[in-house]
């Protein structure tokens, strides 16, 4: 079985967000770039199967402009064993030119499992997977805290509305994203990250497919102002009845 | 035709809030591209729902009753052959656990312009443009929907319903709610124990951080909520000190809410944690320490010990309405 891993290249949590000079798009200059969290749960999972025997080969599949090579180095320094490099230039690409040029390079490769991460922390779309999947005709289950393969299928525990579950299954072909609970993902080791520079990155250009969701323009959100704080637990009534009467949400 | 289709989730046969919000943005929509707002149902006792529906502007349901437990594959389906029935050139969900998993299979099956979780949407010279945060909140994009058939999902609490349903009925289509074999099968499902809306779509939210010590304490944090009609939280670190279970997790690696009232107990407020919850209408942070950070993010701070403040609380909030 060959397992990819579709790996999205994000700024840090931390990062300070900026606005370009005309609106239209970020100033990502001097932002740390790392690896999205939730893909760092499918490679991890990912190499659980492969070193429990049930895979034999693992590779990263990643689209953006170069610097995103390094996102993908960082999958290969955990282990992962090669990257294709889906290259398109800077800026804005909505989700579904994303999955199509993705599901393309996908095409060309033997994949049985494909795992993702649930939702990119950059875009949030919740969005690339589901519509990879459709494109390729495949089965999916989404938000997965659980996942087991053996005997052609996969078998996925996910969390649904209000703490409800579900387990699900499907035949391999599939896709499948992970979220936080699944696993903790290891850091690369140092000899990991000396191997990564020796591992390949297969680079492919992107299509030319176009946004059908155009970037208009970026907007920082107000900044909160800080309210009225009250030093003790005898002005409760006070912020209760400023609940009512000042911010009438009760 | 430019008609639009919002898909509306019950509860039982009742329409959640969300459903609501949709209607009232789609009709607004419908109205601007001269189309007709329609609605769907799915589920099993779902019918019924067409009444409510109605009266907030739906004009026509498809009510597909008596559907199988949920299924992404199954529900897609039958959403893609009533887009189809009713010429919706829009369709909309709500950003719930169900709408993020079913629109953007709708959204490649049609080859639509596609925006999750959007805060404002608006029409502009025939075309829809979507605002929606990115960075967790910490900016937004603005994108246009360029295409013939446009799908999006809406954060639940981004937009008023209004309290009286402007009035109407729609005429009820029956559709087919069985949706075949499917290529991802369900083998177990333990449904919800608790009858409280998620997190995510929850208009108030109460929750507690590591100051809550264990889990037992959590019951006075519920207690609180059950007075409010709220949904009960949790930061990080109270998931991860096993004081709650990650599904109640608010944060960057758990749910994204937008209540209209939010009482963050013992959080400190770290950037990880405002990332789930800044876009709240109104912040309430109850904690001893006076440099808390959440203090600069609270319209209402008050520092106090939490397990002294949350009981009083309760009780000032019961005085209040019970002289309503
Ligand atoms: C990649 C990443 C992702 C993360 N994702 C999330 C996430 O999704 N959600 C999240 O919440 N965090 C997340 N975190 C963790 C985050 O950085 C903080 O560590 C976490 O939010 C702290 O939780 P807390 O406020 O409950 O605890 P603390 O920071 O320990 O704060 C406890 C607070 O309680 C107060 N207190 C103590 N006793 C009392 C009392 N008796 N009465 C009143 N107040 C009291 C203290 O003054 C303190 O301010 C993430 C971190 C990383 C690195
Ligand atoms: N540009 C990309 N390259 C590789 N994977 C991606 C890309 N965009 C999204 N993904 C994958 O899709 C998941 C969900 O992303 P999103 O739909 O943007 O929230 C991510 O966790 C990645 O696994």
């Amino acid at each position: 079985m060959n397992i990819v891993v579709l790996c999205k290249q994000v700024p840090d949590t931390e990062s300070r967000i900026k606005l370009s000079g005309d609106g239209t798009d970020f100033d990502m200059e001097g932002i740390k770039w790392i690896l999205n969290p939730y893909d760092e749960f499918a490679v991890e999972e990912a190499l659980v199967k492969k070193e429990a025997g049930q895979a034999e080969k693992v590779t990263v599949v990643g689209l953006g402009p170069d610097r995103i090579v390094e996102a993908l180095r960082t999958a290969l320094a955990m282990g992962a064993d090669a990257a294709v490099h889906v290259k398109t230039a800077e800026g804005y690409i909505d989700s579904l030119a994303t999955a199509k040029d993705l599901a393309a390079a996908i095409k060309e490769l033997d994949c049985d499992l494909l795992l993702a991460g649930c939702r990119a922390i950059d875009d949030d779309m919740f969005a690339v997977p589901s519509m990879v999947a459709e494109l390729l005709g495949v089965p999916q289950i989404n938000v997965c805290g659980k996942i087991e393969v053996g005997d052609g299928k996969v078998t996925a525990h996910r969390e649904i509305e209000g703490g409800a579950k579900q387990v699900m299954e499907a035949a391999l072909p599939a896709v499948v994203t992970a979220t936080k609970g699944l696993n903790e993902p290891r850091y690369a080791s140092l000899p990991g990250i000396m191997k990564a520079k020796r591992k390949p990155v297969d680079v492919k250009e992107a299509g030319a497919t176009q946004n059908k969701a155009k970037g208009t323009s970026v907007s920082l959100p107000e900044e909160r102002k800080a309210g009225k704080v009250f030093e003790g637990v005898e002005h409760v009534a006070e912020v209760v009845r400023l609940l009512r009467e000042e911010a009438k949400v009760i | 035709m430019a008609n639009v289709l919002v898909v509306a989730e019950t509860k039982g046969n009742e329409p959640k809030k969300i459903a609501l919000e949709l209607l009232t943005k789609g009709a607004e929509i419908a109205g601007g591209l001269g189309g007709e707002l329609s609605a769907v149902v799915i589920g099993s006792g779902v019918a019924g729902a067409e009444g409510k529906l109605g009266e907030y502007g739906a004009k026509k349901v498809y009510v597909a009753d008596g559907a199988a437990e949920y299924n992404s594959e199954g529900y897609t389906k039958i959403i893609n052959e009533v887009a189809e029935q009713a010429g919706a050139a829009v369709v909309l969900f709500g950003a719930t656990s169900a709408g993020k998993d079913l629109a953007p299979r709708l959204a490649a099956r049609l080859d639509a312009a596609f925006a999750a979780d959007c805060v404002d949407v608006q029409l502009e010279g025939g075309k829809i443009q979507a605002k929606r945060p990115v960075f967790s909140g910490k900016a937004f994009r603005t994108v246009t929907l360029d295409a013939d058939k446009c799908v999006f999902s809406i954060r639940p609490n981004s937009f008023a319903v209004p309290a009286d349903a402007p009035g109407g009925s729609a005429e009820t289509v029956a559709v087919s709610a069985d949706f075949g074999e499917t290529k991802v099968k369900l083998v177990e499902m333990q449904e919800s124990t608790s009858a409280k809306a998620d997190l995510t779509e929850a208009e108030r939210i109460v929750s507690g951080g590591r100051a809550m010590k264990n889990s037992e304490n959590f019951a006075i944090l519920e207690s609180l909520a059950d007075v409010i009609g709220a949904t009960v939280g949790a930061s990080r670190a109270a998931v991860d000190s096993g004081f709650a279970p990650h599904s109640m997790q608010v944060g960057q690696t758990g749910k994204t809410v937008n209540p209209s009232l939010y009482i963050a107990c013992g959080i400190s407020g770290a950037i990880q944690h405002l990332a789930g919850m800044r876009t709240s209408k109104v912040i309430v942070a109850i904690n001893k320490d006076p440099e808390a950070p959440i203090f600069q993010k609270a319209d209402y701070g008050l520092v106090a010990d939490l397990f002294e403040a949350v009981p009083k609380m309760e009780e000032e909030f019961k005085k209040l309405l019970a002289s309503d």
